[in-house]
């Protein structure tokens, strides 16, 4: 490819390509004349109108222009570059014009859009933004794309469900896997639960999935083992794993963090005692072992969340708490089960289907508010029934606190070491709360399960699935390729402040200790600039908006 | 869906739907119907200069018939692909009549009137359904009034009123008052056409129409000569002029007081949680109508919103603390209370009728605007669909999955994603749609791995 970065003798050629787009441009200023206009400008040497640049034969021109008129810059004048300019470019590309010598001026959303019935004006706006695109086009650099090799293996941190269900995928589409459990079995917390809402035994789903992902061959389980360290980049980490066996060292191409959480001990939480006053957890365990030995049952909700220390809704414990009402009174039709609750977040479909039967069942549940909860001593629960008015006394053989989920102790220090991102709470964050649930910002790392925010079972095995297809959209690619835009840091002027570092919301610059400069990891920049605008020594730039470019296009206007 | 229009991989077929499926996972073939749209999609460069000059108004059912569009149009100004289509029920042409001005319009040259339904054929490996729900429609709740009440409206529409591009440019302004805003405008037309007649005999005899129409009416009129030929015209001008001045003037003097809804009530469960409709529950629309009263608030300081709901179910990352936020920074209070029903007061405001659970009393409360936080029900063509793929529905009418494969529906090689799996919002279903795209790369890389052995 000719990449056309010219010598200091040589001027460039701009071709410079004015859009009508029907009537939304000229319909509002007078395109002929910005075309005239443009023949004036220094270096321009080719300018041609068109009705839609981007139809058909709108590129058509372009790529005749470049081959005939020998153009070395293109600059069109239409749209915007958020859905134009990757097809300009690669047309230019497809003639042997490097695509980052393509330069796009937007004179519809921000000039005639916005300027409608101001003619005159803006046609002369439309001028002036193209003489600047013209001044920066003839300063661009041509660029190469970076491009990243890729390691086909994935570290998965926890073996929960969500762990689990992430490898199970990942090995099943013939990737290689490596599974790091802290504990000695695979399962988390669901080893401990009894029978899942679904009406299957935990051990059961968890067994299937376990056997299933102990016999693939592609997949490495180390139980009892801690991920120590980890380094590197989308595609090329480096990370040391501290086995039964002693240390291993590996290197994957993406991290799946899926450390669920734990529940909350109720501690000093509405009369815990840890025997007639249990946590949900607990009576897990005494369904599990059929242990059960009470006539009469008060469930309480949020114990312990939606307070003002824990703000957030747990998601699964009335859930939870309506499950084990339920098996306790079909196992025990005479137990008297008492709900008390705030909210009860039966959400969707299943679940409020439950909340239907196990009212049907004779469950009964009563509201109370936070600024007048419910107290448990000596076996009694007293509560405010808002219905009527009235304080109501329970006598109960076993009060159950619905405790909520919350996040590891050592969650923190892996997201250190991971350097990702977590909430107020201490989960972990997401890159985004609504369209990215299962991505982190920084590229290559990937959250699922309660890690991320309470899940019930089924959304954990959704989320360690739907982890397996982000994985995929980027390991079954060749290689990484990705956008020459990205920021450089001039090594002889760098003076090693470090006042980029704390700027880059991608962790894509490191401080070299030998050299005391710092230096930009291209394959984790996504070209925001930041690093660029703080820099005080101006070492750091931002290609294809350095500063000689953008003072150019300045000095334009 | 710039991504989605834009990456290489991606076939996109819009306005086109699965007549059949045959074969099984790794081999199945779908017959797609591609709509006629009327218009070229390789040459429409979605400029949108045909819908501009295209005569024939249509409600427009994106910004839920709260404003029009044309018979020429895209569903919305961002919709991919840009690609515009003929309303084939509301074109001239298409209806045999004359016109054709978006043909003539149309520098691309893309109008295509004799374009008809193409049936294609694709291989593919695996199908994924995420055919998303339908809203209830709460006209079924006689108790609501939906129908009889302007100033009650669905969370959607409300939804629209607050859009910036929305048919109210982002003000609340009150249906019943449109109302009133938009004959007034045409009042005012007629009144113009009728005065500009008027005006003709004013100039011709020198007198105001007024004073002649009394001294008309009083008998005390002293026609001249010229006038004696006119009077009984310019009587009957004046009449017909008055039948809409008068009332014009009443409702302008209405409309002086008119202002932006202030006091905004929602109602939670429109339709779910309801054994008589749907008895599940619809997950998002608490929070829905949270952020609704939120960006209310944001954009008219001076807004107090109460959400009347059995539970408030903020059950997803950081909305717990959100509905709190709301309560704090956005004048939203929370009631828990089923409304019984909704009557009216004489000045349009929404009178609503409920038990306050925690007083135990039953309240009447009137409202500027009542939303109503409407149910997310299957599909209305859900059987259809699941019958075209072979595969069940639950006993909710929405694709049924098996919750230890919670994507995988009872046919291999299919899988479901978000509302059409179940209600939910809006990071449940990215979520959702991640793990049914793994599930499909599955069956895409068994079918390939056959193939190489």
């Amino acid at each position: 490819m000719n990449t056309h970065t010219l010598t200091p003798y040589e001027a460039p050629r701009i071709g410079v390509f004015v859009c009508d787009c029907g009537s939304n441009i000229a319909g509002h200023l007078d395109c002929p004349d910005v075309a005239e206009y443009a023949k004036t400008l220094p270096h321009v040497v080719y300018v041609k109108e068109n009705l839609y640049t981007c139809s058909e034969a709108g590129i058509g021109e372009i790529k005749k222009a470049i081959t005939e008129q020998n153009l070395t810059r293109v600059v069109v004048a239409s749209c915007s570059p958020r859905t134009h300019q990757p097809l300009f470019s690669s047309s230019c590309a497809e003639v042997g014009l490097n695509p980052y010598l393509f330069e796009m001026v937007n004179i519809r959303d921000q000039c005639s859009w916005v300027h409608m019935g101001t003619r005159d004006a803006a046609t002369q706006k439309a001028k002036e933004l193209i003489c600047m695109g013209v001044a920066k086009s003839a300063g661009l650099e041509a660029l190469n794309e970076i491009e990243s090799s890729l390691i086909r293996k994935i570290l998965v941190i926890g073996g929960g469900i969500a762990g689990l269900s992430a490898a199970q995928a990942l090995g099943d589409m013939g990737l290689d896997v490596i599974l790091v459990e802290k504990t000695a079995s695979l399962g988390g917390l669901l080893q401990q639960v009894h029978q899942l809402d679904s009406g299957v035994m935990a051990k059961e789903a968890l067994s299937q999935i376990i056997d299933d992902v102990r016999s693939q061959s592609n997949i490495t389980c180390y139980t009892s083992a801690t991920v120590t360290e980890t380094g590197g980049y989308i595609g090329n980490y480096d990370v040391k794993i501290e086995t039964q066996t002693g240390l291993v060292e590996e290197q994957v191409g993406c991290m799946v963090v899926a450390t669920g959480a734990v529940p909350l001990i109720p501690e000093g939480i509405l009369g815990y005692d840890g025997r007639q006053v249990i946590s949900l957890m607990q009576l897990e365990q005494l369904l599990q072992r059929d242990k059960l030995d009470a006539k009469r049952v008060v469930f309480i909700q949020c114990a312990g969340a939606r307070t003002p220390e824990r703000e957030y809704c747990s998601r699964i414990c009335c859930m939870i708490g309506v499950k084990n009402a339920m098996l306790i009174k079909d196992k025990y039709p005479l137990t008297d089960v008492r709900v008390l609750y705030r909210d009860m977040q039966m959400y969707g479909t299943h679940k409020e289907q439950m909340l239907w039967d196990a009212r049907g069942k004779g469950i009964r549940f009563d509201v109370y508010t936070p600024d007048n909860p419910p107290e448990v001593e000596n076996g009694k629960v007293t509560f405010f029934q808002a219905v009527t008015g009235k304080t109501q006394e329970l006598d109960a053989d076993l009060v159950v606190l619905s405790t909520p989920l919350v996040p590891r102790n050592d969650s923190g220090k892996l997201a250190n070491m991971l350097r990702v991102p977590t909430d107020q709470n201490g989960f972990f964050l997401e890159a985004h709360a609504k369209l990215r649930p299962l991505d982190f910002a920084a590229d290559g790392i990937f959250v699922c399960g309660s890690g991320r925010y309470p899940a019930t079972s089924t959304e954990a095995r959704t989320q360690g699935i739907g982890v397996a297809s982000r994985v995929a959209a980027i390991l079954f690619k060749e290689k990484l390729v990705k956008s020459a835009i990205v920021a450089q840091i001039n090594p002889d002027a760098c003076v090693g402040c470090m006042a980029c570092l704390p700027m880059c919301p991608y962790e894509a610059i490191t401080y070299n200790r030998d050299k005391r400069i710092c230096e930009v990891n291209e394959v984790l920049c996504k070209g925001c600039g930041n690093c660029a605008a703080t820099c005080p020594s101006h070492s750091a730039m931002l290609r294809g908006f350095k500063p000689q470019q953008l003072l150019a296009q300045i000095g334009a206007a | 869906m710039l991504d989605v229009g834009r990456h290489p991989n991606i076939k996109l077929l819009a306005y086109s739907e699965l007549e059949r499926l045959e074969g099984d996972a790794g081999n199945f073939t779908a017959t797609i119907r591609r709509k006629a749209r009327y218009v070229d999609e390789d040459k429409c460069t979605g400029c949108g200069a045909c819908a501009q000059v295209c005569p024939t108004p249509v409600l427009d059912l994106y910004n839920e018939g709260h404003a029009e569009r044309k018979a020429i149009y895209s569903w919305f100004a961002q919709g991919i692909p840009s690609t515009h289509a003929i309303d084939p029920d509301h074109c001239r042409v298409l209806n045999g009549k004359k016109c054709g001005i978006c043909q003539k319009k149309c520098e691309a040259g893309a109008i295509d009137f004799d374009q008809t339904d193409v049936i294609i054929d694709l291989p593919v490996a695996a199908v994924v359904v995420a055919t998303g729900y339908d809203v209830f429609d709460p006209s079924r709740m006689p108790e609501y009034r939906y129908n009889q009440l302007d100033n009650v409206i669905t969370a959607m529409e409300f939804e629209r009123f607050l859009s910036a591009s929305g048919p109210t440019a982002g003000h609340i302004y009150r249906p019943s008052d449109r109302k009133v805003t938009a004959t007034i405008a045409e009042l005012e037309k007629k009144v113009k056409k009728s005065q500009k007649a008027l005006d003709r005999f004013e100039k011709t005899h020198g007198k105001k129409s007024d004073e002649f129409y009394a001294a008309y009416t009083d008998g005390s009129l002293k026609p001249g000569e010229d006038l004696e030929k006119d009077q009984d015209k310019w009587a009957k001008r004046v009449e017909a002029h008055l039948e809409n001045a008068n009332p014009l003037a009443v409702l302008k003097e209405k409309a002086k007081g008119f202002t932006t809804a202030k006091k905004i009530a929602f109602i939670q469960c429109v339709g779910s949680r309801d054994l008589r409709f749907y008895p599940f529950c619809s997950g998002y629309c608490c929070m829905h109508s949270i952020k609704e009263a939120i960006i209310a608030h944001e954009h008219d300081n001076d807004t107090h919103t109460v959400i009347f709901g059995m539970d408030i179910r903020a059950v997803g990352k950081g909305f717990e603390e959100y509905k709190i936020r709301g309560g704090n920074n956005s004048n939203i209070s929370y009631k828990r209370s089923r409304v019984a029903e909704i009557t009216r007061n004489p000045d349009e405001c929404p009178v609503l009728i409920y038990e306050d659970t925690r007083e135990q009393k039953i309240q009447r409360q009137a409202f500027d605007l009542v939303v109503l936080a409407t149910a997310c029900g299957p599909v209305k063509g859900a059987q259809k669909i699941a019958d075209t793929l072979g595969i069940d529905l639950d006993r909710f009418g929405f694709f049924k999955t098996d919750p230890s494969n919670p994507l995988d529906t009872s046919r291999d090689g299919i899988y479901v994603c978000g509302c059409a799996h179940s209600p939910m919002d809006i990071p449940e279903s990215v979520a959702q749609a991640s793990s049914a795209a793994a599930r499909a790369a599955q069956t895409v890389i068994k079918k390939n791995d056959q193939k190489a052995s």
